[in-house]
């Protein structure tokens, strides 16, 4: 399976230098490495959910008492996790750093992932939550130091896209 | 059974926990007995309540935590049952108000009122003790022996569909954030 672990393991190592100890995930293709890292650490905690949403109200609670966390999840998650985004993360101010992996956009195969594809950004958008896309691998320690330090200067949500060119190695 | 006589009958042992309850009548109530500082209230995100508490006792596994949850809620997020049950935190009870009802927006039965069993449920995704109960005493009784066991806990409280006039109180949603926020970090457990 053509999903990178070089990409997985800088992002990993990046998270882990941000501060995040907790980290909730729904399983999803591409970050089946990420997931694997984050189980085999014993300096972090994961936390494997039956869906995404549940994944902001652990953030919230982990934030509350003083413990950083981070959100591993497909699009569909994300758009799975709206209400919970909304009338909680929001309506509390809790900074919140979601990495979203970018499916059915350009080179996708699934069919399934096609439409959540077409409307992702739009409602990240809509949301008003600052979005950063990661195409690149020599990017990502940066941009999850930056999207953190949003995420508590703000007291918001922020998302980092997770693209095809950055998760998967082939065309 | 009320849930603020039940409220008002633990109201003593909710010292020195962190507490976290759902929207609507049982955080009105709450703050009508008395507002401290360990109390939040999730004021809607329906469902997350669970999880919300279930994230405060990951991060501070030393913290005896109570969510105060209720059968609307609880049905919106069965699948979090499932990772409560398989994180297990041994210090969060879990309370479930279960009046069968919708109750703040005009009281639409739930599934509960037509013989959804959510003690049933919770013992299935897993969590070590589930119990039900129709009685005060025997509410206590079950709060108190869940505090001492030291494991995850729900239980299931049936009692009647009523509550409040209103439901909006003059504490400010950040207000109680930031409050519950400063009690978590700069208290530490007992």
């Amino acid at each position: 399976m053509p999903v990178s672990e070089r990409s997985s393991a800088v992002i990993f190592t990046s998270l882990k230098d941000a501060g995040v100890r907790i980290m909730s995930a729904l399983p999803e293709t591409w970050l089946v490495h990420l997931i694997r890292m984050a189980e085999e650490d014993p300096d972090v905690n994961l936390v494997r959910l039956a869906k995404e949403e549940e994944g902001v109200g652990i953030s919230m609670g982990a934030h509350l008492a003083g413990v950083r966390s981070a959100m591993l999840m497909q699009n569909h998650g994300f758009l799975a996790s709206v209400n919970g985004i909304v009338s909680g993360a929001q309506l509390y101010r809790i900074p919140l750093l979601m990495l979203v992996s970018a499916r059915g956009e350009f080179g996708e195969r699934d069919p399934w992932q096609t439409e959540g594809g077409g409307v992702t950004v739009p409602v990240l958008d809509a949301l008003r939550i600052p979005t950063r896309r990661v195409d690149d691998v020599t990017s990502v320690p940066r941009a999850i130091a930056e999207s953190m330090t949003l995420a508590y200067s703000a007291s918001r949500p922020v998302a980092l896209l997770l693209g095809r060119s950055l998760m998967w190695e082939e065309a | 059974m009320e849930r603020r006589a039940c409220l008002e009958a633990i109201y003593g042992d909710l010292q020195d926990v962190a507490v976290v309850t759902i929207m609507g009548a049982v955080a009105a109530e709450l703050q009508a007995i008395g507002h401290r500082p360990n109390f939040f209230y999730l004021q809607h995100a329906m469902g997350l309540a669970s999880s919300l508490g279930l994230g405060v006792a990951l991060a501070q596994p030393s913290r005896p935590v109570v969510v105060l949850d209720g059968d609307g809620s609880l049905l919106m997020n069965l699948g979090g049952l499932t990772t409560l049950a398989r994180y297990r935190p041994r210090n969060l009870v879990h309370v479930v108000f279960d009046n069968e009802s919708l109750l703040s927006v005009g009281g639409f039965p739930t599934a509960t009122s037509t013989g959804s069993d959510l003690a049933a449920i919770a013992k299935a995704a897993g969590v070590p003790r589930t119990v039900t109960v129709h009685s005060i005493p025997d509410f206590v009784t079950a709060f108190r022996e869940a505090r001492a066991a030291g494991d995850l806990t729900t239980i299931v409280a049936k009692v009647d569909a009523i509550g409040p006039k209103a439901f909006v109180t003059d504490l400010a949603l950040l207000e109680n954030r930031y409050q519950f926020a400063r009690y978590l970090q700069d208290r530490p457990p007992l």
